[in-house]
């Protein structure tokens, strides 16, 4: 990762997502664009997928976008951004135009790994130069909290019920940082809106490499009526994910796979915030039993236990 | 820049005529997915800019879907952009086909006819086409390479004009004519670019320039007049349309209307139908029936969206029957031929009280004989003759 920002202080004071948008009191992923769209600047076209951003922030006649936008539908944005990409090429190469700005698509969980999943790897695969960001508040929230691929094991959701017979989320979380970097990709990062400047960074640099090929940024942005906690909690929550190794920040950097601080350090069990300090504020997970705690844990353990294997193979 | 026309002729499927009509038209993006009949379309504009001769991003994506969707991506910033699809490739678009219409882009659309699946058929009909009728798409239904090369190049004048902002589709018949080779006339490409030149910034796109906001969410306070504009736009196009036949006929000699119309002045029967091998073997049949004493004429859809009704109905002013051939079903309406249908609503609107026999033919490319199309006329005579009229559609050349 490249050091643009070193403190707040170092972030553009403009701003280009405004306020007045619809988004809930708390909102994790509308934290998480502000911190994107100053981190990347005013040259940048964004393509939004269907979810809550999108419905929230371009109710006509208004519009919350200070840079040019586009949302056309749920599982396409990559292929939006392919063809955007494609046409500035080619009409820069033709002389229609001089324009280089960024593209740029913002999409959640189900649209990045359900839906759009297709269209992502379409994208990721025939090397647009494009920065793909995932806002992962793991379900979909806009359709009022439904399961998606990205939910976590045990989550209770509105089709992942707590029943008498099944509790929450039967299955886990998808590897899609994994899926993406199995594309080779010239760079794909984690992030977290608790760690504003590494997220801005990350951005700054994921956008320099996009000059190489398609890169990608997963950033971890809790949902207060999705996660059923207080609205105070937001950045704590996505504090305790990094801090309990629920979410590792890590990024693959042209072949190579490092863990970023403080997510570095937690590589030692030991190190980790016990998991109940994240699960516990959240409604989501008051069902979970010991057993189903210490489950949770040892999914966590082996996830870990993978990186860990995946950063020694990729130094 | 090139003032004398030189033609020169060709022979080319209509599938080759929509790539060299793509070309000519000196396209900027071509997103596409193989899908027959339409991917051999796809493959000569590969070819083409593989070879350097049209300079063009090609995106091979990877699926429908995406392949609209990027075509939506690539004109939001103000490229000339083509695609070409078929069938389950058309409907797997279709989500995005609205959303073209409603985004007002002017994307230009090559798509054959064909049957829908199930059973799966890759042989033509127009069942995928009569699924996207209600998109707000412009749709012409060509009916030989020559017209679908020059409907092509007249897309992009008609999709383009400010007054209109619209996605176009051409179709016309799925093998029949996609993979049958006619003489074409195509025209030095700077003669066409001439004809449709680019104008960047004559209709909004994404720029850092001046920031917009594209594909918003609308209440229900606004979704209403925003597609209110749209079918403004869609009716309203009739006029530029117009225009574009008058001014292609200058600059290129071919002429076109929204309909055509064979042997129609005196006719006592006309067959409406659409498309290559349709309207051939009507016209054939009709020049069999007038050797034996029967008055029939022909009137040819070219235009399907914004629908002709006008035209057609003046063009029948003198017909006792009219039978309308379709080639693609409404299936659990009442007549299930769903041009039948546009007619039946059309003449009633205009107080045009005529009897109307509608009848199925070609589906997933049965074979459509001269002869089938002879005795439905002999039919019609009849049903005149009895005044009695079927409450049904007649399926031809289907096994009972």
């Amino acid at each position: 990762m490249k050091t643009y920002f070193k403190t707040v202080r170092d972030l553009p004071r403009e701003e280009y997502f405004g306020p007045g948008q619809l988004t809930c009191a708390g909102c994790g992923p509308s934290i998480a664009v502000r911190w994107i769209l100053k981190a990347a600047g005013k040259n940048a076209i964004v393509v939004n997928a269907t979810g809550c951003i999108e419905v929230t922030t371009t109710q006509y006649p208004y519009t919350a976008w200070g840079v040019p936008y586009i949302h056309v539908a749920f599982e396409n944005s990559a292929a939006v951004a392919s063809g955007i990409e494609a046409g500035l090429r080619i009409m820069n190469k033709k002389g229609l135009v001089n324009e280089n700005p960024k593209v740029i698509v913002i999409a959640g969980d189900g649209g990045t790994y359900d839906i759009g999943l297709q269209s992502l790897s379409g994208m990721l695969e025939r090397g647009h130069k494009v920065l793909y960001i995932l806002y992962d508040n793991e379900a979909y929230m806009n359709t009022g909290i439904q399961r998606s691929g990205g939910t976590p094991h045990f989550a209770w959701t509105t089709t992942s019920p707590v029943g008498e017979v099944q509790k929450g989320k039967q299955q886990l979380k998808k590897d899609i940082f994994s899926i993406v970097i199995a594309h080779k990709v010239p760079y794909a990062a984690t992030a977290s809106i608790a760690y504003p400047i590494d997220l801005a960074n990350k951005v700054k640099t994921a956008l320099d490499y996009t000059d190489e090929g398609p890169t990608f940024l997963h950033v971890i942005a809790p949902c207060p009526p999705g996660w059923k906690y207080e609205e105070k909690l937001t950045v704590e929550l996505a504090r305790l994910a990094v801090e309990t190794g629920y979410f590792p920040l890590m990024e693959w950097d042209h072949g190579k796979l490092r863990l970023n601080p403080p997510s570095d350090r937690l590589i030692d069990k030991k190190n980790r915030r016990p998991l109940i300090e994240f699960l516990k504020p959240q409604g989501r997970f008051s069902h979970m039993t010991e057993a189903n705690i210490k489950e949770m844990e040892k999914e966590i353990d082996a996830y870990w236990d993978y990186i860990v294997r995946l950063m020694n193979a990729f130094k | 820049m090139q003032r004398q026309l030189t033609k020169e002729r060709i022979g080319l499927t209509s599938n080759y005529a929509a790539a060299y009509a793509a070309k000519a038209a000196d396209v900027d993006v071509i997103a596409a997915y193989p899908i027959t009949p339409q991917t051999t379309i796809i493959e000569k504009l590969a070819e083409f800019v593989a070879d350097g001769e049209l300079n063009a991003e090609f995106i091979p994506v990877e699926s429908e879907h995406s392949a609209l969707s990027a075509m939506v991506g690539a004109s939001a910033v103000g490229a000339r952009v083509f695609t070409a699809t078929s069938a389950q490739g058309l409907e797997y678009m279709h989500e995005v086909l609205h959303i073209a219409s409603g985004l007002r882009l002017p994307i230009v659309m090559a798509t054959p006819g064909r049957a829908l699946s199930a059973p799966i058929s890759i042989h033509g009909d127009y069942q995928d086409i009569m699924n996207a009728r209600d998109t707000g798409w412009i749709i012409y239904i060509a009916s030989t390479a020559q017209e679908v090369y020059d409907t092509i190049i007249q897309a992009y004048k008609v999709a383009e004009d400010p007054r209109v902002l619209l996605p176009v589709m051409v179709s016309y018949d799925g093998f029949l004519m996609s993979h049958t080779v006619e003489p074409v006339d195509i025209y030095p490409d700077e003669y066409v670019r001439n004809y449709i030149p680019k104008f960047i910034g004559n209709r909004p796109r994404l720029s850092p320039n001046e920031p917009i906001t594209m594909g918003p969410i609308a209440t229900p306070d606004w979704y209403y007049e925003i597609k209110y504009q749209v079918i403004r736009a869609n009716k309203d196009s009739r006029v530029i349309i117009d225009e574009v036949n008058k001014s292609f006929t200058e600059r290129f000699g071919n002429q076109y209307d929204v309909i055509e119309r064979y042997m129609t002045d005196d006719a006592d029967y006309v067959l409406i139908t659409y498309g290559g091998a349709s309207t051939g073997n009507a016209k054939e049949a009709v020049n069999k029936l007038r050797e034996n004493g029967i008055r029939a004429g022909v009137v040819r859809i070219r235009l399907y969206r914004p629908f002709p009704a006008e035209d057609i109905a003046k063009a029948v002013e003198g017909a006792k029957v009219i039978g309308v051939i379709d080639r693609a079903l409404s299936i659990g309406n009442y007549i299930e031929g769903p041009v039948y249908n546009d007619i039946a609503s059309a003449f009633y609107t205009l107080g045009v009280e005529k009897p109307l026999v509608s009848a199925i033919h070609g589906i997933s490319q049965r074979a459509m004989y001269i002869n089938d199309f002879y005795q439905f006329v002999i039919k019609l005579k009849d049903f005149y003759e009895s005044k009695s009229y079927p409450k049904n559609p007649i399926y031809l050349g289907l096994r009972e």
